[in-house]
């Protein structure tokens, strides 16, 4: 296989392969990623590069595969989002809170990837405590979307909340990237900015040492500029995880050998209710595409019934809000983190560090948490949402009685401006339409590059599978992206 | 009767009688090497924060994982409750902010708990039984320790006790008085030390009790009641009881309303003190815990729990009635713990159970409590004692003796065979020795041997002498014997 000129131009597959090969050191390929970092930094993708780690891992990844004992992803450079702890590494979660920590452990994601032989770049950019959709939340700033509208110069969002590790990707920064998804939080971002990411089932990999945002919701998974390298990836962060209850020891499959497969003979279902008003006429015509597409590879479509579609919104910004306010308590100035000076007694370095310490999304979920759980409304909120979640399983349940696959818009529209929709919560909530539903319902998701808008633009298409099916999704996020040929590239314009 | 009985607990106030109502709700800890949520020590008596994990500090991305000993410890304790057990109950998230509890919450069971309705029965003075129904028994963690007395400007906290297991168990409000609020705790800590799954040391804070108590006139509604928080001692318990209850009363009487409030005991000036009121009470937001699944447990696990119970107090008590003869006041005063019982049952194992359950409480127990130690670490173990019971038994030493003999193994050990043969402390029932020490007391007393002619009642200093002039070896019996035939004292019919 002859290597590309720029060695950051090569999937993650490929450069396993060339790593294995010794056609190419992992410091050569670290080295091109860090020096690409330094020259993206205008894209504000990370939060902390982390240069001579990397050179060190990659110097020990180097030393194992000259002796041929390579681990599944020795030596290759991925960029970490930065609510995963890292031993030694600080970790922010993107929040000023948090600024200042750095975990004496690892999580256990990271860890496995390490195990595994890969390589850490830095941490990655993200909405504050994974709430966004748009990274704008974050306190370092919002990460910038590589892509630019045909023509503009205007800076538009990398989605959110993993908006870093998806132009980090995107850029070709690294080689993948970790991403976690609470309500669309890795394919969202992967949509807008034209790669793979997959959020697997709940409880296929292990949320031990991942800065909780929801517990019941959130899931880590791999954003890749491939479906292949999205396979890769998880068939090493998965795992079940004696440190955490909620993880499911359900074997781990090749996910990587079982892509190629085909659709030929699968049932793809397409969810009536997901054609919402008002989405562009792009996306709708994009996801008929997607169907025939797949219908033309051997498969059959079929419409299906999702009726409870239209409250998973609704629901998912109740319990969502209610586990933070929490899962946030923890952060209090007392123990680590921020604290605010000149407080007066408990209850003021309370209201003072956190007041300090989180920003203006955080502080209005976590009012929203508190509310929805209070005397007198806890049944009419939370109680309903949870029955509106169960629904929302049931129709997923009924559906996959009729499809082994459901295909889907991952967005209901492509990247937006920095500031755009920073003043309007609903409207940014809204972004999380089409993806809230598979957490609630803990199903596994992907979101695949699939075309661009008039303006050029990316849009991404989105395969829903059954719970600890990951493998389907996958084969057919693979047919996806092999009909849809994306091979556009964002311009280089942040490139100095 | 059972009027009667009730009637004897009314408290008189000033315009008639009431009627004291209370229920409780008894934090024990559970008996454990680690914590309910994490692998950290529970140990007490560690330097400060020595025993923190991650976890327990509420480290970001921290997550806690049931401890499977715990839940057999609770399934254990409410199976002794003779309690239901919920095969599925749920952990929630009960939120407030305070320095010991790290995450901003405590991990409590709130409306699926995992043992429901049992109960405890009391045996009170008077020979009357009382049951108090249990409501609950509920898993949840304990808080850290905060420190305000180390530092002018700066509180301090100690994490070492948060997280480790704690089971509330909630009462009904069963209870009419002091007594038998205090009875219950006595009982409640008598079956967990039984059961191993608390060591009741209310000292380091291992049980402590909130005690709920109202007033009411006889055959009226439930009053208003008042949370004594944290009372930790039985005489503490008994003390509050009686204080809120006049306290309660004396507003009453006066016209006024009881306002439902927490309040503190203050023991040193043995009275109630007011914390916060029902409006100030927090709103604590529980939730199920999305970190932890249901806890679902297997009947067949819990069989096998019930299975491995030890004898009971109750049931330990009626066997030493049956089997040992003892009263309900003997055995009831054995059972109370279980080492003593055990310690019991060894004395008694080829003795007659009267005699060792008296020995016991007269000579063990009152030199136990002379020397404020307990059953556990006594100086003479069952067995010593048992011998002593059987040398006695047998004639071999007098009762005088084998007193004696138990105190010289209390103070300087021994074995006490060798002890009674070495200080040749055996019984003389020799007739001709005793009769030569009677013959002796008689000549050297002629006046009083008159005197005991006249009033034979007075025989008994004879007694005295002779034993005095034996060393206290000579059998009473054959001493009393002789003395009567010699002096011509007829036979008492």
């Amino acid at each position: 296989m002859p290597l590309p000129a720029n060695p950051a131009e090569l999937t993650l597959a490929d450069a396993r392969d060339a790593l294995r090969a010794r056609a190419i050191s992992s410091v050569e390929l670290t080295r091109t990623f860090l020096s690409a970092i330094e020259g993206a930094r205008g894209l504000n993708a990370f939060i902390t590069e982390t240069p001579e780690r990397a050179l060190a891992m990659a110097e020990d990844a180097d030393a194992r595969l000259a002796n041929g004992d390579g681990r599944p992803l020795e030596g290759v450079p991925l960029a970490i989002k930065d609510l995963f702890c890292t031993r030694g590494v600080r970790t922010t979660a993107g929040s000023r809170i948090l600024d200042n920590f750095v975990p004496p452990y690892e999580s256990t994601v990271t860890q496995n990837l390490w195990n595994a032989g890969a390589v850490m770049l830095g941490k990655t950019n993200l909405d504050e405590f994974a709430m966004g959709s748009s990274n704008e939340t974050s306190f370092y700033k919002s990460a910038i979307n590589p892509w630019r509208a045909k023509g503009s110069n205007q800076d538009l969002v990398p989605g959110g909340s993993s908006g870093g590790s998806a132009a980090a990707v995107s850029a070709h920064l690294c080689l993948a990237a970790t991403g976690t998804d609470t309500g669309g939080s890795i394919r969202q971002p992967a949509a807008v900015t034209g790669i793979v990411g997959l959020k697997p089932t709940y409880g296929r990999c292990s949320r031990w040492g991942i800065v909780a945002f929801a517990s019941s919701l959130d899931q880590a998974g791999p954003m890749t500029r491939t479906v292949r390298d999205a396979a890769i990836m998880l068939q090493q962060m998965a795992s079940v995880d004696a440190k955490d209850s909620t993880s499911v020891d359900v074997p781990v499959p090749d996910y990587e050998a079982g892509i190629d497969a085909g659709v030929k003979g699968l049932r793809i279902g397409i969810p009536k209710e997901y054609r919402i008003d008002g989405a562009p006429p792009e996306i709708n015509a994009l996801w008929a595409k997607g169907a025939e597409w797949l219908k033309a590879q051997g498969a059959e479509i079929v419409e299906v019934s999702l009726p409870h579609t239209k409250y998973a919104l609704p629901a998912y910004y109740i319990v969502a809000p209610a586990e933070a306010s929490s899962n946030l308590a923890r952060y209090d100035g007392v123990r680590y983190g921020h604290r605010a000076s000149n407080a007066s007694d408990i209850i003021d370095l309370y209201e003072k560090s956190r007041a300090e310490g989180f920003g203006a999304e955080v502080q209005r979920r976590v009012l929203i948490g508190t509310y929805v759980l209070s005397a007198g409304y806890y049944d009419a909120y939370y109680t309903r949402a949870q029955k509106i979640r169960t629904l929302i399983a049931q129709d997923f349940a009924r559906a996959f009685e009729q499809c082994d696959a459901l295909l889907t818009p991952a967005t209901p529209g492509p990247a937006f401006a920095i500031g755009e929709k920073s003043n309007d919560p609903v409207s940014m909530y809204l972004n999380d339409v089409f993806t809230v539903t598979v957490n609630l319902a803990g199903l596994p998701g992907i979101s695949v590059p699939a075309g661009l808008t008039a303006d050029g633009l990316p849009l991404g298409l989105q395969i829903i599978g059954k719970a600890f099916d990951e493998a389907t999704v996958l084969r057919t996020g693979h047919a996806i992206e092999q009909a849809a040929g994306f091979t556009a590239r964002p311009a280089m314009w942040w490139a100095s | 009767m059972a009027a009667s009985k009730a009637a004897s607990k009314y408290i008189e106030g000033s315009t008639g009688p009431w009627e004291i109502v209370i229920g409780m709700e008894v934090h024990a800890q559970v008996s454990s090497n680690a914590k309910l949520f994490s692998g950290a020590s529970a140990e007490f008596g560690a330097e400060p924060n020595a025993h923190v994990s991650f976890v327990d500090a509420a480290m970001p991305g921290m997550l806690p994982v049931i401890n499977r000993f715990c839940v057999e410890q609770a399934v254990r304790t409410g199976l002794g409750l003779k309690a239901k057990i919920n095969l599925e109950s749920v952990f929630d998230r009960k939120n407030y902010f305070y320095p010991d509890q790290p995450s901003g919450y405590q991990i409590s069971q709130y409306k699926y708990p995992v043992v429901g309705e049992g109960e405890v029965m009391l045996d009170l003075a008077g020979g009357e039984t009382v049951r108090v129904g249990i409501e609950r028994l509920h898993l949840e963690q304990d808080a850290g320790k905060s420190l305000h007395d180390q530092s002018a400007d700066y509180s301090f906290v100690d994490l070492n006790r948060a997280g480790v297991a704690l089971m509330e168990i909630v009462t009904r409000p069963d209870m009419r008085s002091a007594d038998e609020a205090a009875a219950f705790l006595r009982k409640l800590r008598a079956i967990v030390r039984y059961l191993g799954t608390c060591d009741g040391n209310m000292d380091e804070g291992s049980m402590r009790a909130d005690v709920n108590v109202s007033v009411r006139r006889p055959g009226e509604g439930l009053g208003t009641r008042c949370e004594i928080k944290n009372v930790n001692s039985m005489r503490f318990v008994s003390h509050a009881v009686e204080f809120e209850a006049r306290r309660q009363i004396d507003i009453l009487e006066a016209g006024g309303t009881i306002r439902q409030e927490t309040r503190q005991f203050d023991s040193r000036a043995g009275e109630t003190r007011s914390m916060r009121s029902k409006e100030d009470a927090h709103d604590y937001r529980y939730f199920p815990d999305p970190d932890l699944l249901p806890l679902v447990l297997d009947q067949a696990w819990v069989t096998e729990i019930e299975r491995s119970l030890p004898e009971l107090p109750d049931a330990k008590k009626d066997r030493f009635m049956r089997d040992y003869g003892l009263s309900p006041y003997d055995a009831g005063v054995i059972v109370a713990e279980r080492e003593l019982a055990d310690y019991f049952e060894a004395l008694a194992a080829d003795v007659e159970p009267k005699a060792a359950a008296n020995w016991l409480n007269n000579e063990v127990l009152g030199r136990l409590n002379r020397d404020g130690r307990t059953i556990a670490d006594s100086p003479v173990d069952a067995g010593a004692n048992n011998r002593i019971l059987k040398m006695m038994a047998a004639g071999t030493i007098s009762g005088k003796i084998a007193k004696d003999v138990l105190d010289i193994i209390w103070s300087d050990g021994g074995d006490p065979e060798e002890i009674v043969k070495a200080r040749g402390l055996t019984q003389v029932t020799d007739t001709s020795a005793i009769e030569k020490a009677v013959e002796a007391v008689i000549a050297a007393n002629p006046a009083k041997v008159e005197e005991v002619k006249a009033k034979p009642k007075l025989a008994g200093w004879f007694v005295g002498q002779v034993m005095k002039a034996t060393g206290g070896k000579a059998n009473p019996q054959a001493v009393n014997a002789i003395l009567k035939t010699r002096l011509g004292i007829p036979e008492e019919g």
